[in-house]
């Protein structure tokens, strides 16, 4: 398998302070990957970083191609859709409307109107809701919102920045569960931040721990899951 | 009753002005979520424009369309040139930056062109509208070209996908971005259609209150009020605001003893400020729903 994301050396900086230390990790094509690390970390500045949301050095190759100069609107073009923490709806639009910014860098009408139908199959919650204002859907269903949005793309790869903060454990289990079918049925390739290290670790196939912006264990989602600091550390038994 | 029938077929006609203008705040402040001061001034300086041009003997409607082309460009050039850099700067600075923009375009145009009051022809002609000493067919004229603008708008924001991705960009930007939307260039398009929107209001008011370089002072106030009293976020409010704001200035002056024409501006803006005490968001503004 070759791989689809590959980050050299990866440093970033908020004003003077370094956040980031030569990050190197690389997600292969079709899987999924989870970046693991207590708040403050460094996770949500890599996705950050890989958008080119912040300043960063380093390289960064989606696809072959390097990142670095790009604009975040066009790195996206390239077919990264990331789901900000926080969800980033467009709380003052309706669902509908939100499906189809995600679409935004896309021309074909007809395949937008699928997958448009497509989501609301995925989730029909959202079907019943189309004409709401987003801000009005509960926190789960802004979640769905946010990575149906995201799908609407048509990525190659979805970077996610805790997709369960705030949300009740049956509806995260929901969510793990599309994220895993999407990946399975959809090929798209998912880089996945999380807190919750139990479930992100139960669909991933590539784990990596970071602590202070550097890198301090990767391997084997499983492998990272028997791990006994890992274990106390993040699951918490 | 008849008395009270023509004062409101009056205040709609000045209304006309106002609605005008207050869809060209409207515009500016969805794209930039600022109000911009120098709007008045640009509009000012577009129907100078075109009267250059038909003094040069460009037929109306060609100088019109030539003005609106060129006050389009000329508002993402000025978005790029001076507002771009600024982007991040805090609201003050940008409200100098208005300030100065207000100063020199007045400036410049009272230099190119002088201070004297020149007469802008009507497409309409200004006959009695249907027979009706108080409305001419300018004014009614005025009001169908408002109503026109504001459904193109309203079509325009509502159904087009660059319309969806401009009030994306106003109203969230990095998520914007993170949709690929290239947020800059929304704004800049932003301010060419407030501009180019600005013209056809000055291209309209010119023919009843003369051109000339202070011609806007007064009716981007008016222009301004109505747009917060219709509700910023929303055209069709605005639009509705200006028409409200002509009719109360009216009524306020017939009926209320007293009140000259020197009195019913305050009068009006009093009113005005009562119904935001009840309606912050202006009468027809989105407000927004939020779970918490």
């Amino acid at each position: 398998m070759s791989s689809l994301l590959e980050i050299e050396d990866l440093r970033a900086y908020y004003g003077q302070v370094q956040a980031l230390h030569g990050l190197q990790f690389s997600l292969e094509d079709g899987s999924v990957t989870t970046l693991l690390g207590a708040n403050g970390a460094g996770k949500t500045t890599t996705l950050r970083a890989i958008c080119n949301m912040i300043r960063s050095t380093g390289n960064i190759r989606f696809d072959g191609k390097p990142l670095a100069g790009r604009s975040t609107e066009d790195i996206v073009k390239l077919g990264i859709a990331h789901v900000p923490q926080g969800r980033g709806t467009f709380t003052r639009m309706t669902v509908e409307e939100n499906l189809q910014l995600g679409a935004m860098t896309r021309r074909d009408s007809r395949g937008i109107a699928d997958d448009v139908e497509r989501m609301y199959d995925h989730f029909p919650k959202l079907r019943e809701r189309s004409d709401q204002q987003a801000g009005t859907l509960s926190g789960g269903e802004q979640q769905m919102l946010a990575v149906a949005r995201a799908l609407m793309l048509r990525p190659r790869l979805m970077l996610l920045d805790e997709p369960s903060f705030g949300l009740a454990p049956l509806v995260v289990r929901d969510l793990f569960a599309i994220l895993a079918r999407i990946n399975r049925d959809d090929k798209v390739t998912i880089l996945v931040v999380e807190q919750n290290a139990q479930l992100a670790l139960a669909i991933a196939g590539q784990a990596y721990v970071i602590e202070t912006g550097r890198i301090v264990m990767a391997g084997e989602a499983s492998a990272v899951a028997d791990n006994e600091d890992i274990r106390k550390s993040y699951l918490g038994y | 009753m008849e008395l009270f029938v023509n004062q409101v077929l009056a205040g709609i006609a000045t209304g006309a002005i106002y609605a005008c203008m207050a869809l060209a705040v409207v515009m500016i402040y969805q794209a930039i979520d600022h109000l911009n001061f120098a709007q008045g001034e640009m509009a000012m300086f577009s129907t100078f424009i075109a009267w250059q041009l038909i003094q040069w003997g460009v037929p109306y409607w060609i100088a019109f369309v030539l003005t609106l082309a060129i006050s389009f460009a000329g508002g993402i050039i000025i978005e790029r040139l001076l507002f771009k850099p600024l982007a991040h700067a805090p609201i003050l600075t940008h409200v100098a930056g208005f300030i100065a923009l207000f100063a020199i375009i007045n400036s410049v145009a009272g230099l190119t062109w002088d201070f004297t009051i020149k007469q802008f022809p009507s497409p309409f002609g200004s006959r009695p509208f249907l027979g009706s000493q108080l409305i001419s067919t300018h004014q009614a004229g005025m009001i169908g070209v408002t109503l026109v603008l504001l459904l193109m708008l309203y079509g325009f924001f509502r159904f087009t996908r660059i319309g969806l991705a401009m009030r994306a960009a106003a109203s969230l930007p990095e998520s914007a971005r993170l949709v690929g939307i290239n947020v800059g260039w929304m704004i800049a398009l932003g301010w060419g259609m407030a501009s180019a929107i600005g013209a056809i209001a000055g291209m309209l008011i010119a023919p009843v209150v003369f051109l000339e370089p202070n011609m806007m002072g007064g009716i981007l106030l008016y222009g301004f009020a109505s747009a917060v009293l219709g509700g910023l976020s929303s055209p069709f409010g605005a639009v509705i605001g200006g028409f409200l704001v002509g009719i109360f200035e009216n009524l306020v002056g017939t009926y209320i003893p007293g009140v000259g024409n020197e009195l019913k501006l305050p009068i009006a803006l009093a009113l005005i400020v009562t119904v935001l005490v009840v309606k912050p968001n202006g009468l027809f503004g989105r407000t927004v729903v939020q779970r918490v």
